[in-house]
């Protein structure tokens, strides 16, 4: 077959290939490196997500025991080591982890970007003019690059909203969740923008909980009939135990009328612990 | 035509066309009668047989064996490499899976690694170089070796040879919502990784060739697009033991191994 061009014609690398990092540094260099970045702190996140959401069903057994849970957080590890430190410690773990997430999942994004330049590209993904026909792709993994950021904004809004008080002002009690919950949760735009956001979360983790299996090649027969079922449940399980606390305050389970110590009275905490240690 | 058991439709094709590498490129619409015996590809040359006769330029596009084989053929149709039917490349598909009065999208396969040549022909040569970086054994040359003398299980052999099936066509370059050519490459990879006679540069191979892939293609993201346009329905499994070989390779003491 002739091809009747003069012009010259020979695929060059999208990228070249740069020096080489020391070890093990070099692996992240790599996009299959990275992918394995990506699904280690995803499994690192994945934990978190989950612990967090056991230690908040704490909330349905009161302000006092709420109360409790949240200073035990400060006291792991009891006395062998300083109030918070180990608390202090799992929060660095969680930034290093998210920004390695955050940043791995960026570059990735721009790298396959380069790799598609050539075909019109919406959102960042290519299009084809015949209309592109997904078939294996679900609406949770095309909305990755969506569901991420959006996971990223609220978390931001969450620390700003129960870890530093800044909507709530003098309503804020430090040491109190149940309180700060309760009155944060109590507003209808709030209780929505948790509901979105924990179903942009479930999302996010409906792939990535499945993906993280093929990017470390855990990958066997015997089980990989089960990767979409724990995936599904994983996703489920967060959905359901983060979306009850919007919920419930909405309908009225969490709620502030019979408390025994007023959130309003200067030693709320220490009541709270009193009240808790009679439990 | 007197054998003829299928019926005469008439489609509309929607056919990228671009003069060279470096031309915008455009789409043009024919109009075609065609039977529903005829492939696709035979339906493309019938289109070009009556632009012959007009005096157009006829469509340039890429086929060789026509039996699915060879991994020549390949373009996007209606948005689905090799088109609508599973497991299934361009040249096997017949036009008795349109009907009459349709439109069919047809455009090249597409990613920054695929350069457009013309029209539907784009330069795959990246593949090329993916193969050259280590798809490959090394043996000396000279008489056969004996049939059967290394032993390869059964179940490695099958898993292997399903690799093997790849004809590297890079429809799933194309399907890929990110161009990446992981499928491909892990294909290439397993195939030789799995048997005895590709051990001695496992490591080697893999790193060289993952890199060389990164250099043209895009980062997987398991979607699984791949899989499905792949007329060899090559597995996905294949993409996880590229990845867990990958990071084995850069931690592995090959020297110890007594591996490459």
């Amino acid at each position: 077959m002739a091809q009747t061009t003069n012009e010259r014609y020979r695929a060059n690398p999208v990228r070249s290939k740069k020096r080489s990092w020391p070890f093990p540094l070099n692996i992240y260099q790599t996009a299959v490196g990275r992918k394995w970045v990506m699904a280690l702190t995803g499994i690192g996140l994945i934990g978190f997500v989950v612990a967090h959401m056991v230690g908040n069903l704490h909330v349905y057994e009161g302000p006092a025991r709420m109360h409790e849970y949240a200073e035990s957080l400060r006291t792991l590890a009891g006395g062998i080591v300083p109030k918070g430190f180990i608390l202090w410690l799992l929060r660095l773990g969680l930034i290093l982890m998210f920004g390695l997430h955050l940043h791995s999942a960026i570059t990735l994004r721009n790298f396959s970007g380069q790799s598609s330049n050539s075909a019109t590209l919406v959102g960042g993904a290519k299009k084809y003019a015949g209309g592109r026909d997904h078939i294996a792709a679900n609406y949770a993994s095309r909305t990755m690059r969506w569901t991420g950021p959006i996971i990223a904004l609220f978390l931001f809004y969450h620390l700003a909203d129960l870890t530093w008080g800044w909507w709530l002002g003098d309503d804020f009690v430090p040491g109190d969740p149940y309180h700060n919950v309760s009155q944060s949760l109590a507003s209808i735009p709030v209780a929505i923008l948790y509901i979105v956001a924990n179903i942009a979360l479930a999302l996010h983790i409906f792939h990535g909980a499945w993906s993280m299996f093929q990017s470390l090649g855990v990958n066997n027969p015997k089980y990989n009939h089960l990767r979409r079922g724990l995936a599904t449940a994983l996703a489920g399980i967060i959905l359901v135990g983060n979306l009850s606390f919007p919920i419930f305050t909405q309908t009225g389970l969490i709620n502030e009328d019979n408390r025994k110590c007023p959130a309003s009275d200067v030693n709320v905490l220490e009541c709270l612990a009193e009240q808790a240690e009679g439990h | 035509m007197s054998t003829n058991n299928g019926e005469t439709i008439n489609v509309t094709v929607k056919v990228w066309r671009q003069d060279g590498p470096s031309d915008k490129g455009h789409f043009e619409t024919y109009e075609q009668p065609v039977t529903t015996d005829a492939s696709f590809l035979e339906m493309l040359d019938l289109l070009n047989e009556s632009l012959n006769e007009q005096g157009g330029e006829p469509i340039v596009f890429e086929s060789d064996c026509r039996e699915g084989i060879c991994g020549t053929c390949g373009v996007m149709i209606n948005g689905r490499a090799h088109g609508p039917q599973k497991a299934t490349a361009t040249c096997q598909l017949h036009m008795r899976e349109f009907k009459d009065g349709d439109e069919i999208v047809v455009e090249p396969f597409r990613a920054a690694g695929f350069p457009v040549i013309r029209d539907l022909a784009v330069d795959r040569s990246p593949l090329d170089r993916i193969i050259e970086a280590g798809g490959y054994i090394s043996v000396n040359t000279g008489a056969a070796s004996d049939a059967n003398l290394t032993p390869v299980p059964k179940d490695a052999a099958d898993k292997a040879f399903d690799a093997a099936a790849c004809i590297g066509c890079g429809a799933c370059v194309a399907a890929c919502p990110n161009s990446a050519a992981q499928l491909f490459t892990s294909a290439k990879i397993g195939h030789l990784a799995l048997l005895p006679q590709g051990q001695a540069e496992r490591w080697s191979r893999t790193e060289n060739m993952v890199e060389v892939m990164e250099e043209f293609f895009g980062s997987c993201t398991n979607h699984g697009e791949c899989h499905e346009a792949c007329p060899k329905e090559i597995s996905l499994d294949f993409i996880a033991f590229m990845n867990r070989d990958y990071v084995k390779a850069k931690v592995k003491n090959r020297a110890l191994s007594g591996q490459a």
